[in-house]
């Protein structure tokens, strides 16, 4: 594989730009790897190149059913943050975010990882009481968090609406400096390549039908292309992962809900940061290409539909205008939803399952993209070790069970409402 | 977008209902035991097909209903009351 670099660039402008060669291989299945990942979005895709890179495993392939990173790696809106308050969340997303300020340059492929900020509005003094709490907690955790006050917040986002007849006001806000966005197929594309140039087989168009488990412990899948023995299988299908569990016989704490996300037709630079809005469950940002992308809550029920409905875009319709009128006349693009692994206490399962050698990654509910290089992390370790890292300990399955729910909401067993 | 059949005021948009979850899931006795009650409170079989469910006609007659609507197309397979029959959908386009 050719190194990416700004020589290369120079030196194929003498041939035209015809040197660029496929960026991974297309191999068919072999009949047996050491470990097989279901699931070619970020967080399979991540969790090859670690286990290759960190834990010595090159025999290793990651089924795909559809194209990489086609699911909700494609889907989301690219935002990255680590602003959590409870213990096992803020070390996992902490990992992960620091993961993603070394990725581009690991990966010698440019993920356009930018580190603009990342707002949450306050529009009273208990929810400024709150941030503080939570900034607190996380600065606790070596995170980084700025409470800022309404003159501070007008200097980091002056498009947002200051005037006396808002319907909210804005009173302050929490700022982590540290998150930011990042380009999602480029994740997606520069770990494949990562994990390809490494050994890693990323089969695609091939479709988990079954599993094959003896006396408890799982030996191998049945695909569309054909059986495929390994002793160590990770899931990564977040959004699907009660089917694919399902054909293992396990019955897991998930729903699954749609979660739509939107962009509207390119501006100049207009709004900075990330900013999410505190009287709703609204959030924005403006892409590279001058998009505003913008999301927010589930559509509210059990769905794989992929497409969202009209009620919730009124609801940011008018969310977006009690936020920032002037983005009123600006016409919506596109719109699109992806299917939710929303687990029972809103965090996610990272660790293994009942049946040896079946490792489980799901339940990401909202946090998917952001986690991506963090989970990978730490599902390579738990797969090559067969026990979780420290950091993904108590985000495990079994803890459903035992009554150590990580509900960083407190929204209780209700999937819909994380 | 969908409609229910309210059993007790007909047609109604989705905006006027709340939902309310699995509806197949039964509320295991007081004594049943852990393993019933962690599966009653945290397991769900999150079909990717039909699912029987219960809404909350909440901006109508305020009654629980149960639904079964398919989870990939967003059809209405059949409304009725909350503890009744449901009856079957027939004929609009329903999804």
């Amino acid at each position: 594989m050719s190194r990416y670099s700004v020589f290369s660039v120079l030196k194929g402008g003498l041939t035209g730009q015809t040197h660029w060669g496929r960026a991974w291989r297309d191999p068919e299945p072999k009949p047996e790897y050491d470990a097989i990942i279901i699931g070619g979005g970020g967080h399979g895709l991540a969790t090859a190149y670690y286990l290759a890179k960190l834990h010595g495993m090159t025999n290793i392939a990651v089924l795909e059913k559809g194209w990489l990173g086609g699911g909700n790696t494609g889907r989301n809106t690219t935002i990255v943050r680590s602003n959590y308050m409870l213990e096992a969340n803020a070390h996992f997303y902490e990992h992960s975010l620091k993961l993603w300020e070394g990725l581009s340059v690991d990966l010698n492929y440019n993920v356009m990882f930018s580190q603009r900020g990342v707002l949450n509005l306050a529009h009273s003094d208990a929810q400024m009481d709150a941030y503080a709490r939570r900034g607190n907690a996380m600065r606790l955790n070596g995170i980084d968090a700025e409470l800022l006050d309404r003159e501070q917040v007008r200097r980091y986002a002056p498009v947002l609406d200051f005037s006396d007849s808002a319907r909210f006001p804005i009173v302050g806000g929490l700022l982590q400096p540290r998150g930011g966005t990042a380009r999602h197929d480029a994740v997606a594309w520069g770990l494949a390549r990562g994990a390809d140039s490494l050994g890693v087989d990323i089969i695609q168009n091939c479709e988990v039908t079954g599993f094959d488990i003896q006396g408890g412990a799982v030996k191998g899948v049945q695909t569309t292309r054909g059986a495929i023995k390994a002793e160590k299988i990770g899931m990564a299908v977040a959004g699907h992962t009660s089917q694919v569990a399902a054909l293992a016989g396990l019955t897991l704490p998930i729903e699954s809900h749609l979660l739509q996300a939107f962009v509207s037709e390119p501006l100049k630079p207009f709004i900075d940061g990330v900013v999410t809005f505190g009287a709703g469950h609204f959030y924005i940002s403006q892409s590279d290409k001058g998009g505003l992308v913008f999301g927010g809550d589930l559509d509210g029920y059990n769905s794989y539909a992929q497409r969202g409905n009209l009620p919730l875009i009124e609801h940011l319709g008018e969310e977006g205008m009690a936020l920032m009128p002037s983005i009123g006349r600006i016409r919506m693009l596109r719109h699109w939803a992806g299917v939710m692994d929303m687990s029972m206490d809103g965090s996610p399962i990272i660790g293994k399952t009942p049946i040896k050698g079946l490792y489980l990654n799901g339940g990401w509910c909202y946090g998917g993209f952001k986690a991506t290089p963090g989970s990978g992390w730490v599902f390579a370790h738990t797969i090559a070790h067969d026990e979780p890292h420290w950091i993904n300990r108590d985000l495990d399955l079994a803890r459903f069970r035992d009554g150590r729910m990580v509900d960083e909401r407190g929204a209780g067993p209700i999937p819909g409402h994380h | 977008m969908f409609r229910f059949t309210c059993p007790h005021c007909g047609e109604r948009d989705v905006v006027e209902f709340s939902y309310g979850g699995d509806a197949s899931v039964v509320v295991p006795d007081l004594a049943a035991g852990e393993e019933a009650w962690f599966d009653a409170v945290y397991q769900r079989d999150n079909p990717r097909g039909p699912h029987v469910e219960y809404w909350h006609h909440v901006a109508g007659c305020r009654q629980w209903i149960r639904v079964e609507r398919d989870t990939l197309t967003h059809e209405i397979l059949a409304c009725g009351p909350a503890t009744g029959r449901m009856r079957p959908e027939t004929g609009g386009e329903g999804a």
